[in-house]
């Protein structure tokens, strides 16, 4: 996951961020906030989005420099559609988290971004690939990232159960979200969730003032 | 027999008036003269018949398409698309004056838990088509009438094997060929095999 130290090296816009995925009973809700910043104290836009969608049931969630992000994914889209249509099938999430990892991998001395890739296939159904800075490709149950992230590794570590519901799942990437976007600087605004099965993709939008509150607020 | 293509025959490049191009026909004769050689990478195995030096240049060729695909997209590559690369690349050595046809005919073999046994043929023009079963070399035709009376989706490997074998004999032409090796090889599920001459008689006979 990205660390802080990274953040006064990147240049321009970044994605102060926190963003996560999860597995749930028949698909994966992946799930970023909406806030995007340059240095540590302004807010260049409220409403970014960072749930890139690389193929029908395939999405990317983006964490660090904007610019490199958007031109990786850009490149993976181009590159993933291609490889779908040679195949004349739905690509595997494998394949697209793997031709993430290889732009990642081949360029990493110029790029400072990371990825979460999720989604679902025919052949091994929801699935979560984490790509990290440096090209490394993990997967996963569940996972989160950015800079919000640290202050929620406790909590989903607790609070995560395999083979969740649609309804659980929601509940737990909300209330994850809500909790990083309330303690890190650097992500806030909305919470963008996607959720992806074999019948469809949904795009859930949780304003600010319909968060779920905690305790101290 | 076949017709002469005086005139038109030198290059892959030309047509001949009735829209033939003799030099990929020629490379298609020269895989009559069989000799077959079994490679295997992964869980992909290979059939080859003609020329056996075009023939480990294409097993060559197609170890490092699925290597190249395996690495860039994480996972095996699917036998059709392999196939489909292998006929691309065959095919385009018949577009060209500066270069010959490949001499040989691939069969490709392999076993997938998700796709199941899958079988794939590409010849000298560059075509790749699926099949349930095939047969290529001088006693193609005869082979062919021998796999049709078989029921393939019924039957298991270990059959299979067996009547593959008793083909290789049937069709056989005691007088005009010559006396043969048989090297049988399969892949199944999580694993493959490949048989040389002396253990086949040996296998053959405690399976019956």
């Amino acid at each position: 996951m990205d660390s802080h130290h990274s953040y006064s090296q990147v240049k321009g816009v970044s994605t102060g961020t926190t963003i996560l995925a999860v597995k749930f009973n028949g698909g994966v809700i992946i799930g970023s906030d909406s806030r995007a910043s340059m240095g540590e104290s302004y807010v260049s836009s409220k409403t970014i989005n960072k749930l890139i969608q690389v193929h029908d049931r395939i999405f990317c969630c983006i964490a660090g420099s904007l610019a490199d992000a958007q031109a990786v994914t850009k490149m993976a889209k181009f590159q993933l559609s291609f490889h779908s249509i040679q195949m004349e099938s739905p690509p595997l999430v494998k394949a697209a988290a793997s031709i993430m990892r290889e732009l990642c991998y081949n360029n990493k001395e110029e790029l400072q971004a990371g990825f979460i890739t999720a989604g679902w296939d025919r052949k091994k159904g929801p699935q979560i690939y984490v790509v990290s800075l440096g090209g490394m490709l993990l997967s996963q149950p569940y996972t989160i990232g950015g800079s919000g992230s640290t202050y929620i590794y406790g909590y989903v570590d607790a609070k995560f159960k395999p083979d969740m519901s649609l309804e659980e799942a929601t509940q737990f990437s909300t209330n994850a979200l809500a909790l990083a976007m309330g303690r890190d600087n650097v992500s806030g605004g909305v919470v963008h969730l996607v959720v992806i099965t074999e019948a469809e993709v949904k795009h859930v939008v949780v304003p600010g003032n319909k968060l779920p509150k905690f305790h101290d607020e | 027999m076949s017709s002469i293509g005086t005139g038109y025959d030198l290059s892959a490049s030309t047509f001949s008036p009735d829209g033939r191009v003799f030099q990929v026909e020629y490379a298609m004769k020269a895989v009559e003269n069989s000799r077959s050689l079994f490679c295997v990478f992964g869980v992909t195995e290979y059939a080859v018949a003609g020329l056996l030096a075009d023939a480990r240049s294409l097993s060559e060729v197609s170890r490092e398409e699925a290597s190249n695909f395996r690495s860039n997209y994480g996972h095996d590559i699917p036998l059709k698309h392999l196939a489909d690369r292998v006929a691309m690349y065959v095919h385009a050595y018949t577009l060209y004056s500066a270069v010959r046809p490949f001499g040989c005919s691939f069969i490709l073999g392999s076993y997938d838990e998700d796709d199941g046994p899958q079988l794939y043929m590409v010849d000298p023009s560059g075509i790749s088509h699926g099949y349930w079963g095939c047969a290529i070399g001088k006693a193609k035709q005869a082979a062919k009438t021998e796999i049709e009376k078989l029921q393939m989706k019924e039957m298991t490997c270990r059959e299979l094997v067996k009547e593959v074998a008793k083909i290789i004999y049937i069709v056989h032409d005691e007088v005009k060929d010559k006396a043969f090796e048989l090297e049988l090889s399969w892949v199944g599920e999580g694993n493959y095999w490949i048989l040389y001459s002396t253990s086949i008689t040996t296998f053959l006979w405690t399976s019956f």
